[in-house]
């Protein structure tokens, strides 16, 4: 496979000065985040973050490991359901409720890459899409989802029994956790040696089982670890609008977080953060314009493949010559 | 009567709604595999070009008082023509990159038919009248069968048998089948590999339109009739795999009647029935059951 994504590292340019520009895009992120609630709703940030760090466990699989998923909402949506049933029913603390929620999504994730990734390419997408529409219909009539009505009103709860998180101000700060460390762990995946494996893969799949890697066990684990941290995007975003609905595992899910991070750039580190802040703001401003917003997002779709491939981030770092 | 403790009323509906939804399957499929063959590209688009092919019927009638008869012919040359368009316009500019862009490009491509549509005719379905000369039903002793159901179910059999046909056993196809397997060398004996490319997705998106008027009818017609329709006919390409035409028929009727009788036995799993005979299939045949791993 000649590998799905516009590659942007210079091998040129020295390391440290990758690494220093990329210090220096986190900074200013993490600025704007600390920033942002004087300027904007500290829940429209949160929301941005959520689905930003969802966009960047897309793109670990797709951007990094050449494998594009059709299905991530079936992470997304339903570490939500669990996570707000965790919360709701069994009355855990936000922490506990957050961790099940990934748990469910990581097991979700091991089961269904075991099938998806015995195909390739085109296969896998709608292999994916198939498995996410089947936990879709799970979610639509299993007893405890609630079916059309969703989870409703879950509490937020007191992290750890002490800090209650009905507060914004400790909501937000728990979310910006998460979106960074989040952030970060898939920073640092990128960068392991394990991450260098799965590039291999993806440029050169046969060549790296002539090497000796057993390349679909380093596909499954970065799936998992894909699907793991969607989960922990859903999960927290349950909490945050104390709700899980069908919309988090419907499949336009899927395919609006391939937007975001296609918009953003596939395979950059800060293009999908960059991308889902813009779909969620158009999202915002164009709520009540009903089926544009579909259309709107149809067209980027198209402009983006024909004339865009690199995404935002990507034009700015083959721009300035960096990785970013 | 009763069959294994189901009326046999409720079993023969079920198998006949099954059958039906078995046609679109396999016609939906069939277009796909054809697609695919040459193109190397799964159409995304497929679902919505199904759903213009029913609007262009529906459209043809209430505006220009063209009946079902003539939309049959015509619908599916107008969409093939939209198909037509695409893939000169889009779709070939795509060939020399990843195949995944081309199910992007086709992905965004439906989410703009149908959004355009949904905002001038809404979500609610509008109603199609089955044609006067197909109104009735036949009463065959166990069961009533209206004529439209079973006119459906022949005329998708024919025409999917007739594509098989061109491609397995016509020069035509012997073409085509050559340029799916090497487009430059075909091209070197002086065939226009490029227009065979563009007129064989035409073609495909064409059936997606002839199965959208077909269902017309039946379903109501409606801006996201083929949104989810499209992930089921996936699945059902995944399970047949893409290798041969005839698979694509017969998994399409197979699985339509398996889902049907599933209503039957047990009706919780009749949504994912597809879903989890795709999974089994992967664990044992990756390849597809008639497929051959590329």
């Amino acid at each position: 496979m000649s590998g799905p994504t516009p590659t942007t590292s210079h091998p040129s340019a020295p390391a440290g000065d990758e690494l220093r520009a990329q210090k220096i895009a986190f900074l200013v992120m993490v600025a704007i985040i600390a920033i942002a609630p004087a300027v904007v709703y500290p829940i429209f940030m949160m929301k941005v973050m959520c689905f930003a760090l969802f966009a960047c466990a897309f793109n670990l699989l797709i951007g990094f490991g050449g494998l594009l998923s059709f299905g991530h909402a079936m992470f997304l949506g339903s570490a939500g359901y669990v996570s707000a049933h965790a919360a709701k029913a069994w009355g855990l603390t936000p922490e506990l409720a957050i961790l099940c929620g990934t748990l469910a999504a990581c097991g979700i994730a091991f089961v269904s890459g075991l099938l998806a990734i015995r195909r390739q390419g085109i296969y896998f997408a709608m292999i994916t899409l198939a498995l996410a529409q089947m936990i879709f219909f799970f979610c639509l009539q299993a007893p405890f989802t609630g079916g059309e009505d969703g989870i409703q009103a879950v509490p937020r709860g007191k992290l750890f029994g002490l800090i209650d998180l009905s507060n914004i101000v400790a909501m937000y700060i728990v979310v910006a956790v998460i979106f960074l460390g989040g952030f970060l762990l898939i920073f640092r995946i990128v960068h392991s040696p394990f991450g260098h494996v799965l590039k291999a893969i993806r440029e050169n799949e046969a060549r790296a089982t002539s090497l000796g890697y057993d390349t679909d066990r380093y596909k499954l684990a970065a799936y998992i670890l894909s699907g793991a941290i969607a989960g922990l995007a859903g999960a927290t975003k349950a909490l945050v609008f104390q709700l899980a609905s069908l919309t988090d595992v419907h499949w336009t899910m899927s395919g609006e977080v391939v937007l975001m991070t296609l918009l953003g750039g596939l395979g950059t580190i800060f293009g999908p953060v960059v991308g889902a802040a813009v779909i969620i703001t158009m999202q915002n401003y164009l709520a009540q314009f009903g089926a544009w917003v579909t259309i709107i997002q149809g067209v980027i779709f198209v402009i983006c493949v024909l004339a865009f491939r690199r995404g935002i981030i990507g034009e700015i770092a083959h721009a300035l010559k960096k990785s970013l | 009567m009763e069959i294994f403790g189901v009326p046999s009323q409720a079993l023969f509906g079920q198998l006949l709604i099954g059958l039906i939804n078995g046609s679109f399957y396999a016609l939906l499929s069939l277009g796909l595999a054809v697609i695919f063959g040459l193109l190397n590209i799964i159409n995304f688009t497929h679902g919505a070009q199904y759903m213009l092919g029913a609007f262009c019927a529906y459209l043809l009638l209430n505006n220009l008082g063209i009946g079902y008869w003539w939309s049959l012919a015509l619908a599916p040359i107008i969409v093939g023509i939209t198909g037509v368009i695409i893939e000169r316009t889009m779709l070939s500019k795509l060939y020399k990159l990843d195949h995944l862009y081309g199910l992007l490009l086709t992905f965004g491509l439906a989410l703009i038919i149908q959004g355009l549509f949904r905002n001038e005719f809404g979500s609610s379905g509008l109603p199609y009248r089955i044609p006067q000369e197909l109104q009735g039903a036949q009463n065959l002793g166990f069961m009533f069968l209206p004529n439209y159901r079973a006119w459906v179910i022949v005329v998708s059999l024919v025409v999917c048998l007739a594509t098989w046909y061109v491609i397995e056993r016509t020069k035509l196809g012997a073409y085509l089948r050559a340029a799916t397997e090497n487009p430059q060398l075909v091209q070197a004996f002086g065939i226009n590999v490029p227009r065979m490319i563009t007129l064989t997705y035409g073609f495909g998106v064409a059936l997606a339109a002839f199965a959208g008027v077909m269902a017309a009818p039946i379903y109501q017609v409606n801006p996201l009739m083929g949104a989810d329709l499209i992930i089921v006919v996936f699945a059902v390409v995944v399970i047949g795999g893409m290798g041969s035409i005839m698979g694509a028929i017969v998994t399409g009727f197979g699985l339509g009647i398996i889902e049907g009788l599933t209503k039957v036995f047990y009706p919780e799993a009749s949504n994912t029935v597809i879903f989890v005979i795709m999974a089994i299939v992967l664990m044992f045949k990756p390849a597809g059951l008639f497929g051959t791993q590329k």
